[in-house]
């Protein structure tokens, strides 16, 4: 857990010292430290939560995270919009926000640098905002900024199929990528790029975007192989895409590759487990960063740190590691698959 | 399979131009060849460009598999048009229909229940696009805008923003070779069954001609005694039914149901329909011509893939080979 032990000083009561009368490190092994966030009732909080439509898999999940973890605490009430995939709809709803005076704001932009004004406006206001996932472009615009590694993602998801090719000579890979609109999937796929630069018997030898949808999965990778008569090794950047990709290649009849999957859903993590098919592996994108934004949320409205760490401040910044899932740790992070 | 040339017999062009005014006669003849003309220019470059993975058996099957759930809602979507009216609700209908379609309650019933679900959701669409439209003060735009928004919304609701994996194993048995009839999918035999008929209903039949003469000039229809109105209902009605079919269909082809379904089919569909020589304002059009103008498009996806070109350059050269398909067929006619 994020917030378990201590870390936090004069300095923050200093800083937060409006009504810290709570728990001052009641559990904490070290008695010296004290304001630390913990599951234990505090001062009142209400949230604010913007995000994008959540009408599939990854960005469901977010929501839900979110809205489960705010339950859990009684001392947070959340004020979750409607989501929008249009920039300017989101910074109606985020403006709302800062009207109402809710006192954090996390928020995961449909698109990072078109929200930005409006990440500073908040700031500006005196809210400290949550940034999640898809950055602002300016550090003005965040108190603090939690997200998965997109690059990282693709990084992993090369090494894992370079380990497992390096020792086939003229080894071929083929890569289907999310929407080519976002950022963040050029980002995986240079990651992927880059892992396998270290391995010079592989080559990429086609590469095609689908929409994250279902439909576009089948349709791309129904293309794909069709274009590639034999490969080694497939990643499919998204596991809800996964879905409609792993159809085409049991309409196609092909089995000759290993398949390496995107953001960790459940469905993908029990395939897995269960070892039958092409399905090896999955790179994780953790939607339980929504959980922790909301924990981040709480700990600065209530004025108090995060633990395990020496500083006295939450970070104004941390990256989230993209775990390789396979058959032999997969039960460990079942659990947190999304449906 | 056959390559998508010959889903067009040279045969049916002239027949389906007798329908309409004389003088019409040749220019929707040439319409057609020139559309023709366009699929085998894609297919020449196809067989330069990669001989061995264009020119083969699995290419055009997957390029009809691939055509065949647009197609069928393109085929409803040209009688809309034909008819004067416009249809935009169409991918949140397919939506919808295959949210419905596969929830677990539904998936209960099995295959049949998925189906008529599936039929049902889309005539029911079709029915409020088609009341608010004929017989409400609604225009064609407004309506089914309304019901585009509405019928997304109510798929998200279902669904709950989650892939709906199918489980019946009949319906996933549709959509893999073992099915295949004599080498053509049962998804291509739907597309195909529903493209016959929109050409019998639109050429053969009362209907038909109503249509036409709705879309060309509603006044003199009803002057002609024709009930216009209910012509009007019945054209979205038919449209909705398509989508249920292709919505089953999209179950089939991806083993599951999602409320992002059916993106922009509205705008794949009006614009196949549109380079298939369908006259925007209505009165005119053909269900050849749309099914040409969906093998257009499909064949542009599938060559680029095969080529490896990235989204970017392909939406670059689909929006070229639009302008340039509509300029070829103009330009044969407007000296």
């Amino acid at each position: 857990m994020l917030f378990g032990t201590a870390a936090a000083s004069a300095a923050l009561l200093a800083a937060g010292c409006t009504s810290n009368d709570s728990d001052d490190g009641g559990e904490n092994t070290s008695a010296d430290q004290a304001g630390v966030a913990d599951d234990k009732p505090g001062k009142k909080v209400t949230v604010g939560f913007a995000g994008p439509q959540a009408d599939h898999g990854w960005l469901n999940a977010i929501t839900q995270q979110a809205k489960a973890r705010a339950k859990k605490y009684e001392d947070v009430t959340l004020e979750a919009t409607e989501g929008s995939n249009d920039n300017a709809t989101q910074i109606g709803q985020i403006e709302t926000l800062i009207n109402k005076k809710v006192d954090v704001l996390v928020v995961l932009p449909a698109d990072g640098k078109a929200l930005t004004q409006v990440g500073l406006k908040a700031m500006r206001a005196g809210i400290p905002v949550v940034n999640l996932d898809r950055i602002f472009d300016s550090a003005q615009a965040y108190r603090c900024w939690i997200g998965g590694d997109n690059y990282g993602m693709g990084l992993n998801a090369g090494r894992f199929i370079g380990e497992q090719l390096k020792d086939k000579k003229g080894a071929k890979v083929v890569e289907l990528a999310g929407q080519d609109n976002l950022e963040l999937t050029r980002q995986r796929t240079q990651g992927f790029d880059d892992a396998l630069k270290n391995y010079p018997n592989i080559k990429k030898v086609a590469r095609q975007a689908a929409e994250f949808t279902v439909e576009s999965g089948q349709e791309k990778m129904a293309q794909l192989l069709r274009a590639q008569s034999g490969f080694d090794a497939l990643w499919n950047h998204d596991d809800d895409q996964g879905v409609g990709a792993e159809r085409a290649i049991k309409q196609a009849g092909r089995d000759e590759f290993l398949m390496v999957g995107g953001a960790g859903s459940k469905r993908v993590m029990e395939t897995i487990k269960g070892d039958k098919g092409v399905l090896k592996a999955t790179v994780l994108y953790p939607p339980t960063m929504a959980a922790s934004a909301i924990d981040l949320a709480r700990a600065l409205g209530q004025g108090k740190g995060v633990g395990g760490m020496a500083e006295f401040e939450i970070p104004a910044s941390i990256t989230l590691y993209s775990a390789v899932v396979t058959k032999e740790n997969v039960d460990e992070y079942l659990p947190i698959g999304f449906t | 399979m056959t390559p998508p040339t010959s889903v067009a017999p040279e045969a049916e062009t002239p027949s389906a131009a007798k329908q309409g005014p004389a003088g019409r006669r040749i220019r929707i003849d040439v319409r057609h060849l020139s559309l023709l003309g366009v699929l085998l220019a894609l297919v020449v470059v196809g067989a330069i460009t990669k001989p061995d993975e264009f020119l083969a058996t699995d290419n055009f099957r997957l390029i009809l598999t691939q055509a065949s759930v647009i197609g069928v809602v393109t085929v409803g979507v040209t009688f809309v048009i034909i008819g004067g009216g416009i249809d935009l609700s169409v991918g949140a209908i397919v939506a919808l229909a295959s949210v419905w379609a596969t929830t677990v309650a539904t998936q209960e019933y099995g295959l049949a229940g998925m189906l008529l679900c599936s039929l049902l959701v889309g005539l029911g669409c079709g029915l409020v696009n088609g009341l608010l439209i004929a017989y409400g003060p609604m225009v064609p735009f407004i309506a089914t805008l309304a019901m585009l928004a509405s019928a997304r919304g109510l798929a998200l609701q279902i669904s709950d923003g989650k892939t709906q994996v199918v489980t019946v194993q009949s319906v996933l048995d549709l959509g893999v070779p073992d099915s295949y009839v004599l080498g053509v999918p049962p998804i291509v035999l739907v597309f195909l069954g529903v493209g016959v008929l929109g050409w019998l209903v639109l050429n053969r039949t009362t209907f038909g001609r109503r249509t036409v003469a709705v879309g060309g000039n509603p006044e003199a229809s009803r002057l002609a005694g024709i009930a216009v109105k209910r012509q009007r209902l019945l054209l979205y009605l038919l449209s909705g039914l398509c989508c249920g079919i292709a919505a089953f269909l999209l179950i089939i082809l991806t083993g599951s149901g999602q409320n992002t379904n059916g993106n922009l089919y509205e705008l794949d569909a009006i614009a196949a329909a549109i380079i298939g020589g369908t006259l925007l304002s209505g009165g005119r059009g053909t269900i050849l011509g749309s099914v040409l103008g969906v093998l257009v498009f499909t064949t542009i996806t599938n060559l680029f893939a095969l080529n490896n070109l990235q989204t970017d350059v392909q939406q670059i050269a689909k929006g070229a080979i639009i302008v340039a398909a509509v300029l070829v067929q103009k330009g044969r006619f407007t000296p």
